[in-house]
């Protein structure tokens, strides 16, 4: 004890210590190159090819899901546009059994964890259906309070842990929801009970309007795991084989039983907040915009695969094709669901009806009747 | 005199007290540069500087403890929680600690804190962004609840509410933010807190209500004239504390009465004013006080909302059953 004992306090070269430690973590370059050959995952060329067209894929659902929002035919939409590589190359890491909780952008990650994308839909336009999660697929619907999913996925992963299973629960926030009890209670919790969880941040460097450096004073996010002694580390999240990498190497952990991690991807949202009225010129420029675009993590990877020869514009425009055919599909399938009624939703709201929902189920039945 | 939407009537408002008081501070989530989601505190950050009108982290509790502390320090914090339904994260701070400020300091400290924020329903939010959780506030002994119907009680009221000693949560309908324009002047008023308008005189029923329910209500009125029933609408405007002279002299003088509220029967503003009336006016009834209110389910799924939040047929319905009791 006494030979550690600082001659004097310096709480501030701790600080500084600890931040400098936080570097960020990156595999492929803007110009598609390999520049960390070590961490390289060596995805087969299979699964290179399969994590390329769902990031075009979404890049497209994202594009119609907006047209459609615009159209009247969608309701509440958060666009996901830049965060390809965060979203898809980590869900990317997982296994079917796994289970997902998601904040209300990362619809993409459930959607390709086996949510049909008909449900994805009618959870936009308001519509119960789209909540009913089909037996076998393991996620959560789309959380609206901001954090709060991260202290349920500490819940789930405890649970796996006393079920003895093989598998992680993950979760989703933004650089805002950082700054939510939630997030700190969910990280301290999952480490204090060494579960199995994977907490991602997906700093897309505005909470609605308000820019990351308001959030906190911390110099990232991902150093706030240490304080839950927690590993924790800080990605670049438009570069899919670093956020892959990383969302692997945490499942691993989490597997063996060392406890949960915290990844922060540092990525970007091109598109506005929602599309119920936000306006991004308000308080970022353009310039900002096309700083992060030069990133794109779709440009990017297209760069690698078509120099590893096994990508082309040829290719790239059947994964288009399909995606706008499925898409079509699925909100045809959306438009055939059966029109939500307020007697529905009486009868989801217990096992069995006490007296006044019996009455009201009785009102509203006349009342749609009309 | 100038005509406003309620949101405009809302930032000016904002202004006038801002000017007025160098103690009030308007923060909370993108309120500065973006003017908030609802471009309530548009232009405020810029007028005032970021000391006074100013971007806080993600957390509603944050929020809600900020309000607590600067209270300590002899400011009149004015926050704003961007969605009502957003409340259970801020629900220590308000019932826990913002109610309970001057009592459990035996007055020695107190909250003038004006926690403004928008809910309601009819606008198509997704879920836990308009449900009508008043009750969870009027259940809370300490705080004053108010919510305006039109721009010109906007101002007034939040004005007012502003310049309370005690926490005042004001809840500001989303539907009624931009659907009409009124006449709202431009120079400052208040209109006391805890006291009702009569936006609607008559002599055979009283219906009570607040928030976008009184314009149901007004609607439900003509209706009722047509048929030769003459009808007085009452906007409570404060729903804790209830102006109970003004409920109770209607119903004397109407001697049948019933209460419209947009949240479920059982979040019971409404039931509340029902015992009210039967404890204190039960001898000049002549039929059961009824209620019209939304059913018992959570806010529904956006697609379902228009059935499931009462409308003036629901009023005119239920208010024939009053007057042919």
């Amino acid at each position: 004890m006494a030979a550690n004992n600082p001659a004097q306090l310096d709480p501030m070269k701790t600080l500084h210590e600890i931040e400098e430690k936080f570097e960020m973590f990156q595999i492929l370059n803007e110009d598609g190159e390999i520049v960390n050959e070590q961490a390289n995952p060596n995805l087969s060329d299979e699964e290179l090819v399969e994590l390329m067209s769902r990031m075009v894929y979404t890049r497209i659902l994202d594009q119609r899901s907006i047209s459609l929002n615009r159209q009247g035919r969608l309701g509440f939409y958060a666009p996901t546009a830049g965060q390809e590589a965060s979203q898809l190359a980590s869900q990317f890491a997982l296994e079917k059994e796994d289970f997902i909780l998601p904040g209300y952008r990362d619809v993409p990650q459930i959607v390709w964890h086996g949510l049909p994308l008909w449900q994805a839909f009618l959870f936009s336009r308001g519509h119960f259906m789209g909540n009913q999660i089909p037996e076998g697929v393991n996620v959560f619907p789309p959380q609206i309070i901001i954090g709060a999913q991260f202290i349920q996925a500490a819940g789930v992963a405890l649970g796996m842990q006393k079920r003895g299973k093989k598998s992680i629960a993950i979760s989703y926030t933004g650089d805002g929801g950082s700054s939510q009890g939630d997030f700190y209670e969910g990280i301290n919790f999952a480490g204090a009970f060494r579960v199995p969880a994977v907490f991602i941040v997906q700093n897309n460097q505005f909470a609605i309007s308000t820019p990351r450096e308001l959030q906190t004073a911390a110099k990232t996010i991902a150093q706030k795991g240490i304080a839950a002694g927690i590993p924790s580390v800080l990605v670049d999240g438009m570069d899919p084989l670093a956020v892959y990498a990383a969302t692997k190497d945490a499942r691993e952990r989490a597997i063996k039983g060392d406890g949960p991690s915290l990844i922060e991807t540092v990525c970007y949202r091109y598109g506005p907040h929602t599309m119920a009225g936000d306006d991004p010129t308000r308080y970022r420029t353009s310039e900002t915009d096309s700083e992060w675009e030069k990133k794109d993590p779709i440009v990017r990877f297209r760069k690698y695969l078509e120099t590893k020869g096994i990508w082309n514009e040829e290719k790239e425009a059947e994964v288009i094709e399909k995606a706008k055919e499925e898409i079509k599909e699925a909100v045809k399938k959306a438009d055939a669901a059966p029109k939500q009624k307020v007697t529905d939703l009486i009868n989801i709201m217990y096992e069995e009806n006490p007296y006044n929902l019996d009455e009201q189920l009785a009102y509203y039945t006349e009342k749609e009747s009309k | 005199m100038a005509q406003m939407t309620m949101i405009q009537a809302i930032t000016d408002a904002l202004r006038t007290e801002l000017k007025n008081d160098e103690n009030v501070l308007v923060f909370g989530e993108d309120v500065g540069v973006n003017g908030g989601v609802f471009r309530a505190t548009e232009g405020l950050q810029k007028e005032f500087g970021e000391d006074r009108v100013f971007d806080t982290p993600l957390a509603e509790s944050g929020i809600g403890g900020l309000a607590v502390g600067l209270s300590l320090q002899g400011f009149r914090p004015v926050p704003e929680i961007q969605f009502f339904g957003f409340v259970f994260e801020v629900m220590d701070s308000i019932a826990g600690q913002l109610a309970r400020m001057r009592f459990r300091t035996g007055g020695a400290f107190n909250a003038p804190v004006t926690i403004r924020s928008p809910f309601g329903g009819g606008v198509h939010t997704p879920e836990m962004h308009a449900d009508s959780l008043e009750l969870l506030m009027t259940s809370t002994p300490g705080i004053k609840v108010v919510i305006p119907s039109t721009p010109y009680d906007a101002k007034g009221l939040l004005i007012s509410a502003i310049r309370d000693n005690d926490p005042v949560i004001f809840l500001e309908h989303m539907k009624l933010y931009r659907s009409f324009r009124g006449e709202v002047p431009e120079e400052e008023y208040t209109i006391p807190l805890g006291k009702a308008d009569v936006k609607r005189e008559g002599k055979d029923l009283t219906i009570i209500a607040y928030g976008a329910m009184v314009h149901e209500s007004l609607k439900a009125a003509e209706e009722l004239e047509k048929e030769g029933h003459s009808v007085e609408v009452i906007d409570l405007r404060t729903v804790q504390p209830l102006d109970i002279e003004t409920i109770i002299a209607s119903v004397e003088k109407t001697n049948r009465a019933m209460v419209v509220q947009e949240a479920q029967k059982q979040a019971g503003i409404a039931a509340n004013i029902v015992a009210e009336i039967t404890e204190r006016a039960i001898l000049s009834l002549e039929a059961p006080v009824l209620r019209v209110t939304a059913p018992d389910t959570v806010f529904p799924f956006s697609q379902a909302e228009t059935v499931w939040l009462p409308n003036s047929k629901d009023i005119v319905n239920t208010a024939k059953k009053v007057l042919t009791f």
